[in-house]
């Protein structure tokens, strides 16, 4: 990380020389806090204070809440025969094959989604950056506009383009082999998967375009120039330049999506409701708890969700080293 | 000295609206009667009751979720949380075993109930009762018929004055390459057909629905279900529900059935006023309604009376209402015989009592109002267990697609199932 030039590196003010000159001193010498280090994370707590305990209020009492009721064998409408079981619900669930297919289903959601994303988000923040001044603003809001729909109603609109009775999608691309005015698109697995992952795709983008076009900002123009003047190809400026130079801003953007991205939930509700082997772990957990009122199993498979998440981010955070503080041009 | 009059009365006025609000005990104490969407025939009950009650109470119409199994979601819900809010309720008749034995419905006496089943069709009559005792007042009940087009039985030769079976209907959509409209999409809808299918046989899905959920017996491996697997296999394997029967429900199967592969459909009467109405707007040909049919719900076996699909809304009191005296007798004003007659003329949706359907109007609006009363008396409700959210998700996850129904399907629904009731398996 300290061999990287920070944008603050290629600072030519002298305030933004001390900065760097402080940044250096706090990690040589992180246990001198210097009195400046301590006001400022002494105001970090007051700003962030009330919503961290807003937070606990309404996140970390829930999660005990869950995690308490998944040792019970409780039925919502049978509230006298609630019976501790310990982790029967947990070794139930985990032999369960409905289990691993709605957490196979749930991966591949989530690892094809982002890939196309970041590619796509990628291309697009590219094309954000790069655009004339007069059209940036248009741009990015053209851009942004899928983003800004609820994701409900983006999922109806999917599933009516694609549905066989009132979709136009079969008429409008009957060109492509495969598809004609029969093909019932939530009839079958893949089909089924495809549709709500377009529709995924389409509304998330723009998301990981945003974060992406903030680490291309940081990216010192510089820097891009003297490449271009060394000779460097495109191709070559973007892979040896540009992205080493936002790979935090690239980590945060495919964490914040992947962990977005495994609890799907609203599209494959609108659009299957699970038929066809397209149950993802959310719904999983809705319908043992909302559908069959089976708290108990219910919450048992939402701690297990839960846990999963958490994996994610560890494995993010500690193995590919996803700088977090990184992604806002501190480090 | 004026300002502070001013400012006395606005305060009186906020706290007066702030008892109000509250539900405060000035005027008629305020009903709520939770109903499924319709089309605005329930709130115009509602407040012909409230007239009628000339004070004694108010009903107020609040709607419940479109799909049957979110409205049995969000009432469970708050009826397990107690809520003092819901006196009045529609309910689904499949889920009012699940409420009656959580003890979420208020007892109805004995007096009353002997009055509203006075001359009610012996399925809503059914569907209304748990462990012997009614706990709901029919309001409404709903039935299949088998809706054909004249012309397609015509050239087949079919005599539709006599019942028909499934396996008739299934050769004539071969030999003229047509297609049958029925309910394959993995919901609610997929379960009443196979259940009509199971009963017609002469099979019975769960065998001992008021056992405890770790002794249920399901009857579906058995002579009665496999034949039903067997019809509903050729069906979906024989590409003969079309290519939407995957995600076909009673909407789509309509208008499919107005369409030109249309040739037989089993359906709720919805789709004749719906037909009606689209004619009359002008969106629909009006051949095609007089291309229009209707008949007894086809049979299984040959010669043996077909069991119908039995759906409908009976109205449930809550049993943690502040005011049960007053929601039953609201109950019994809003399934008076010519509320019935009215909702079933303006709304579509049959009544549960015989007397209504003499109606004029009943009769003039729809011309095959005594089939439906003649299919009420022999249709078959879903299986009366509190269990029977998880019967009916778990036939609709082994059931799902019809083309994969196969003669082993209903022994590895069954064996599915119980399991799900055992606690064993996750649905």
């Amino acid at each position: 990380m300290s061999t990287q030039i920070t944008p603050a590196a290629g600072g030519r003010t002298p305030q933004a020389a001390a900065d760097q000159e402080e940044a250096e001193v706090r990690r040589g010498h992180e246990a001198e806090r210097s009195d400046r280090t301590r006001a400022e994370a002494r105001l970090g707590w007051y700003l962030a204070g009330p919503a961290f305990v807003v937070m606990l209020a309404v996140t970390a009492y829930p999660i005990l809440q869950a995690t308490f009721d998944s040792l019970f064998r409780f039925k919502l409408t049978a509230q006298d025969e609630r019976e501790f079981i310990g982790l029967g619900n947990y070794s139930m669930i985990l032999t369960d094959p409905v289990f691993w297919s709605s957490m196979w289903v749930t991966l591949l959601i989530t690892v094809v989604t982002v890939l196309v994303e970041l590619v796509l988000g990628f291309a697009l923040a590219l094309v954000m950056h790069r655009a004339v001044r007069q059209l940036r603003g248009l741009l990015r809001t053209a851009i942004l506009v899928p983003y800004g729909i609820i994701t409900v109603v983006s999922a109806f609109a999917w599933f009516y383009a694609f549905d066989i009775n009132s979709g136009f999608v079969n008429s409008w691309f009957s060109w492509v082999p495969g598809i004609d005015e029969n093909l019932n698109w939530f009839a079958e697995t893949g089909p089924s998967l495809f549709v709500i992952m377009a529709s995924e795709i389409w509304k998330t983008t723009p998301f990981i375009s945003l974060l992406l076009l903030a680490g291309l900002a940081q990216v010192p123009g510089d820097l891009e120039e003297a490449a271009e003047v060394d000779g460097a190809t495109w191709w070559q400026r973007l892979k040896r330049v540009v992205i080493p130079n936002m790979k935090a801003a690239i980590m945060v953007a495919v964490l914040f999506r992947a962990l977005d991205a495994f609890r799907i939930f609203d599209n494959v509700f609108i659009m299957t409701g699970g038929a066809n082997n397209t149950q993802v772990l959310s719904l999983l957990a809705y319908d043992q708890s909302i559908s069959r009122l089976e708290i108990g199993l219910g919450s048992a498979i939402s701690v297990l969700l839960f846990l999963c998440v958490l994996l994610i981010c560890f494995a993010a955070i500690k193995l590919f080293k996803v700088d977090l503080a990184g992604a806002r041009g501190e480090g | 000295m004026r300002r502070r009059r001013a400012a006395a009365g606005a305060l009186g006025l906020t706290a007066a609206m702030v008892l109000v609000g509250c539900g405060g005990e000035d005027g008629p104490p305020t009903l709520t009667w939770y109903t499924n969407p319709d089309a605005g025939g329930q709130a115009v009950i509602a407040q012909r009751c409230t007239e009628e009650a000339d004070g004694a109470y108010r009903i107020e119409v609040s709607t419940l979720p479109r799909e049957a199994s979110e409205q049995r979601q969000q009432l469970a819900r708050r009826l397990a949380a107690e809520d003092a809010s819901i006196d009045l309720m529609s309910l689904d008749p499949p889920f009012i075993p699940e409420f009656a034995n959580a003890g979420f419905l208020a007892e109805i006496p004995a007096e009353m109930a002997e009055r509203v089943s006075e001359d009610v069709v012996a399925g809503a009559l059914a569907g209304a009762t748990w462990e012997d005792e009614l706990v709901t007042v029919p309001f409404w009940a709903n039935t299949q018929l088998l809706w054909y087009r004249e012309s397609v039985v015509e050239e087949a030769g079919l005599d539709m004055s006599e019942p028909v079976t499934w396996d008739q209907l299934i050769e004539v959509a071969q030999e003229q390459d047509l297609v049958l409209g029925v309910q394959g999409t993995k919901a609610e809808s997929m379960t009443v057909w196979i259940n009509a299918l199971v009963a017609s046989a002469g099979g019975t899905i769960v065998e001992n629905p008021e056992a405890p959920t770790d002794e249920i017996t399901l009857g579906l491996d058995s002579e009665a279900g496999r034949e039903a697997a067997r019809i509903m296999g050729e069906i979906g394997g024989g590409g003969l529900g079309g290519p939407g029967l995957p995600t076909a429900d009673e909407n789509a199967n309509l208008s499919v059935f107005q369409g030109d592969r249309a040739s037989f459909m089993v359906n709720w009467p919805f789709v004749w006023t719906a037909t009606v109405d689209a004619v009359d707007a002008g969106t629909l040909d009006a051949e095609v309604l007089e291309d229009f049919g209707w008949a007894i719900y086809p049979q299984v076996v040959e010669g043996e009376e077909s069991r119908p699909p039995y759906g409908g809304i009976n109205i449930g009191v809550g049993a943690f209402s502040n005011h049960t005296d007053l929601a039953l007798e609201a109950a019994e004003c809003v399934v008076a015989p010519e509320n019935q007659a009215e909702y079933f003329a303006t709304n579509g949706n049959p009544p549960a009592s015989t007397a209504a359907y003499d109606d004029p109007a009943v009769q003039d609006a729809f011309p095959m109002a005594d089939l439906i009363r003649e299919s009420l008396e022999q249709a078959e409700p879903r299986p009366q267990t509190p269990f029977y959210n998880e019967v009916s998700t778990g036939l609709q996850e082994t059931w799902h697609p019809a083309s994969a129904v196969s003669d082993s399907t209903p022994a590895s629904s069954a064996d599915f199932i119980t399991a799900v009731l055992r606690g064993e398996r996750l649905l």
